[in-house]
C-alpha cells in the first residue's frame, strides 16, 4: 500500500465516521462536529494529494486547505450560534424534539 | 506506510470515533480534540507545517473550545435516554456503505505496480506561503477576511438574546 493510498483510506474512514455521527446523533452540537469531521477528511485529501502529487512546489493543496479551514471556522461559529438561538427557543438541543418549523 | 503514520492514524480514528460515540457531550468534545491533534500531526508528517499549526490553533484551540462552551450553555433537562436517533441502524448502514464504496474506489485506483518511490517532503516555508497569499491568492484572502467578518457579526447577532437588548425589545413584541 502506497503512502498516498493510506492517507486516502484514512480520509475515507474519517468521512464515514463524520457522516455516521451526523446522521445518527441526537445532540445538535455533535451533529455540527460530525460536519466538521467531514470537512477535515476533505482537507486531509487535499494535503495528501498535494504531498504525493506531481507538483508539490505549486502550493495549491496548502492554499485550498487554509481557505477551507477558514470557511469551516466561520461555519462552526455561525452554526453554534444558531444552535444557541434554537436552544433558547426549544430549551433543548435534542434534534428529535426540534420538530416544528413554526415555533 | 510507516509506524509514524499508523500511530497518528490510530490516534485520529480513535479520537474521532470516540467523539461520535461517547454518551457525555463534554467527553465527546475532549475526544474530538485528541482526534484533531492527531490530524494536525498527520499534516506535519506530510510536510505541511503551516497547515498543521493552523489546524492546532483553529480546531484544537478555537472550534473545540467553542463547542465546549456551547455544550455547557445548553443543558438538556433530564439527560436523554438515547444518544442516537431512532434510525441509527440506517445511519450506520449508510455510513458503512459510503466508506466501503470509497475504499473500493481507492483500492481500484492504485495498481499494485505503481508503488512510487518515496519522494522527500517538499520544503515549503512560511515565506513562500505568505508570498503566494499576497500575490496570487490575494483576492481569495480578502474574500475570506470579509467572510470571517460577516460570520463574526452574524454569530453575535444570531446568538444575542432579544430580551437582553432594550432597543430590540419593541421589535420583538
Amino acid at each position: 500500500m502506497t503512502p498516498l493510498e493510506g492517507c486516502l483510506l484514512l480520509s475515507a474512514l474519517l468521512f464515514a465516521i463524520g457522516l455516521a455521527g451526523t446522521v445518527t446523533r441526537r445532540n445538535a452540537i455533535l451533529v455540527l462536529i460530525g460536519i466538521e469531521l467531514m470537512l477535515n477528511a476533505a482537507n486531509l485529501n487535499f494535503i495528501a494529494l498535494w504531498r504525493y502529487g506531481p507538483h508539490p512546489e505549486a502550493l495549491t493543496g496548502i492554499m485550498f486547505t487554509i481557505f477551507s479551514i477558514a470557511v469551516a471556522a466561520a461555519e462552526a461559529a455561525v452554526g453554534l450560534a444558531l444552535i444557541l438561538a434554537a436552544y433558547r427557543h426549544f430549551r433543548t438541543t435534542n434534534l428529535d424534539r426540534m420538530n416544528r418549523l413554526k415555533g | 506506510m510507516t509506524a509514524t503514520f499508523l500511530i497518528l492514524a490510530a490516534i485520529t480514528v480513535a479520537g474521532t470515533a470516540a467523539a461520535m460515540g461517547l454518551r457525555n457531550a463534554v467527553h465527546c468534545v475532549l475526544a474530538l480534540t485528541a482526534g484533531f491533534a492527531g490530524l494536525a500531526g498527520l499534516y506535519l508528517y506530510l510536510g505541511a507545517q503551516f497547515v498543521g499549526f493552523t489546524q492546532i490553533m483553529v480546531y484544537v484551540g478555537a472550534v473545540a473550545i467553542l463547542a465546549v462552551f456551547a455544550v455547557m450553555m445548553t443543558h438538556n433537562p433530564g439527560e436523554p435516554e438515547e444518544i442516537f436517533s431512532r434510525f441509527w441502524v440506517w445511519g450506520a448502514v449508510i455510513a458503512g456503505a459510503v466508506f466501503l464504496t470509497l475504499a473500493r474506489a481507492i483500492r481500484l485506483a492504485f495498481a499494485p505496480a505503481d508503488a512510487t518511490p518515496a519522494t522527500p517532503a517538499p520544503s515549503t516555508t512560511v515565506q513562500q506561503i505568505g508570498d503566494a497569499l499576497m500575490h496570487r491568492y490575494v483576492l481569495p484572502l480578502e474574500i475570506i477576511g470579509l467572510l470571517l467578518t460577516a460570520a463574526l457579526i452574524g454569530a453575535v447577532i444570531i446568538a444575542m438574546d432579544p430580551k437582553d437588548d432594550p432597543t430590540l425589545e419593541e421589535d420583538a413584541e
